[in-house]
């Protein structure tokens, strides 16, 4: 009996502190908390980049090795035409992906969440296509489809649609049981369950699937294209990196990576528009 | 004599497991009628919340039948159930989540906001229409979904446990506007809970169940009209009548406690 009391009086206790931390947690984040979070890692890739000047121009290392950034910078900047026009077919083939792959994934993950033995059978295959690397599908797709962006676009889609399809098809079976007998007492169809259930109780994890698909796509695209395109950062890479041109190289990686950055910052505001329980939910712990 | 609105009659529940069939309901016969506040209390695992899926008919008994209105398999649903779990969605506002049981049930979005609209006051919401779920504190979350299932005008009301999970002052607060509400709008209440003194403050007559198999070991009217006070709380027959239940449903009560008297 005594030690029962004891026992809780040290689970009250600890969850208490539990609360204070986190309540001091809070009140640091909030002095500046916007500020800080965009501001560190800058500052990060701004040292970062001062590190890598200064061991290239005192380390005389040759530039075709590694070329320092203002190097980068003014080559880049230099051939900026031509970098964009590559840049704009790749991000054709980014997007273009992305929506092959988004559409796709809510349409197998809707149907798999209707019908249970399906999903036994479908997951098997799709977890193996995501196992063939995209360096051996591209090829065979340049071979079966041709040189053009559609069979690029279709391959990108493939490549990238299991992560979502998986977190979406994760998010609709994990809707309450007890809220769909519930609705389904007030008169709702299996339809509108899901519709008015199912779906927003999916779209958190959506969007958390496609944030993780927004990191690797544009690597996607620019492998799709490696193995011939008409134009892109793939085969620009390629074609500078056979030139021994590692500075316009760098330049097309630092182009494909502010791609990445942008699309992963607006699954953040897809988030802020689709989820306006959870903006003000993040709202309120601030 | 019109027939009462509800009827359970003789009613058995028996589920099959691997270890063999287990009887989880025997025999149970119970009435409600209409305007009437009837609160089913039990051990935990006695049963209830079987008998509570029966009569929400999400569950078939296996022998005897429910009746409504002495209709075996009436065309429209007759209950509106309120969950332990308040199973608030916390993608919908107060006023969405209320309106949720007339929108499913056909009710076109703005006219359903305007209903909940006129009742927000009696159930002690105004001004937090537009609110999420996370910002409401326990005790609205319940009149929330009390509201959500009270707003579906079924002729009977399920509720299950509804405050079991609010702290002391909270939930006797609730008793009071709960026992009010039923009183003024002259609702049909079927209470599932294990509160004896929450059974009693609300109802008009309380069946005690059984351990499993749950059985009806007693039926306790309670005549004092209702609403009642906080005064009904020291009154003679309310005293008395906890006492009896708490020796009939704990296993030591009826030892310890000891019954004297014409009850025993």
């Amino acid at each position: 009996m005594s030690t029962e009391t004891i026992d809780r009086v040290r689970v009250i206790g600890s969850r208490d502190t539990g609360t204070r931390a986190a309540r001091r947690r809070r009140s640091d984040s909030r002095g500046g908390g916007l500020f800080w979070r965009v501001a560190s890692p800058l500052l990060a890739v701004a040292a970062l980049l001062v590190i890598w000047q200064l061991a290239v121009d005192l380390g005389g290392i040759d530039p075709t090795t590694l070329p320092s950034p203002t190097r980068v910078w003014n080559s880049g900047w230099a051939a900026s035409e031509q970098i964009a026009e590559n840049a704009a077919a790749t991000l054709q083939i980014t997007l273009f992906g992305l929506l092959v792959a988004i559409v796709a994934a809510v349409v197998i993950s809707s149907v798999l969440s209707f019908i249970a033995p399906l999903r036994q059978t479908v997951l098997p295959l799709l977890i193996a296509a995501q196992s063939v690397p995209i360096i051996v599908l591209a090829p065979l797709f340049v071979i079966w489809f041709g040189f053009d962006a559609g069979p690029k676009i279709v391959l990108v889609g493939i490549v990238s649609l299991l992560p979502l399809t998986i977190s979406i098809l994760q998010g609709l079976l994990s809707a309450d049981p007890d809220a769909a007998s519930l609705m389904r007492s007030m008169g709702a169809s299996k339809w509108r369950i899901f519709v008015s259930l199912r779906v927003p109780t999916a779209l958190p994890l959506a969007i958390t699937g496609l944030r993780i698909m927004t990191s690797f796509i544009v690597v996607a695209a620019i492998f799709s294209e490696y193995v011939g395109a008409r134009a892109g950062l793939g085969i620009f890479m390629q074609t500078q990196k056979n030139l021994y041109r590692t500075d316009l190289v760098f330049a097309a990686v630092f182009v494909s990576i502010a791609i990445g950055l942008t699309l992963f910052a607006l699954t953040y505001l897809l988030e802020w528009l689709l989820l306006p329980w959870e903006r003000r939910r993040k709202a309120a712990q601030r | 004599m019109t027939r009462p609105l509800l009827e359970v009659d003789r009613i058995s529940k028996t589920f099959r497991s691997r270890l063999g069939e287990v009887s989880v309901l025997d025999d149970i016969t119970m009435h409600v009628d209409e305007g009437e506040f009837v609160s089913v209390i039990g051990p935990s695992g006695s049963g209830k919340s079987t008998l509570f899926s029966i009569l929400a008919e999400q569950l078939a008994p296996s022998s005897g039948e429910v009746r409504f209105h002495g209709d075996r398999d009436p065309k429209a649903p007759f209950s509106a159930y309120m969950p332990q779990k308040d199973l608030l969605m916390p993608w919908l506002t107060v006023e969405d989540n209320a309106s949720l049981g007339l929108v499913l049930g056909g009710m076109g979005r703005r006219q359903a906001r305007t209903r909940i609209a006129e009742l927000l006051p009696t159930f002690r919401l105004e001004g937090r229409e537009k609110a999420y779920p996370f910002e409401l504190s326990g005790g609205m979350r319940q009149r929330v979904a009390l509201l959500r299932t009270v707003v579906q005008d079924r002729p009977l009301l399920l509720l299950d446990e509804p405050f079991g999970a609010l702290d002391y002052l909270t939930r006797t607060e609730l008793q009071f506007w709960l026992a009010e509400l039923c009183a003024e709008e002259g609702l049909t209440v079927v209470l599932i809970t294990h509160d004896v003194p929450e059974a009693l403050f609300l109802s008009d007559r309380v069946y005690v169940l059984s351990n499993r198999p749950a059985t009806v070991r007693m039926v306790l009217d309670q005549p004092a009209p209702r609403p009642r006070g906080l005064s009904y709380f020291e009154s003679e027959q309310f005293t008395h009548d906890e006492r009896r239940l708490l020796a009939e449903l704990t296993e030591s009560g009826g030892v310890r406690i000891g019954l004297s008297g014409p009850a025993a």
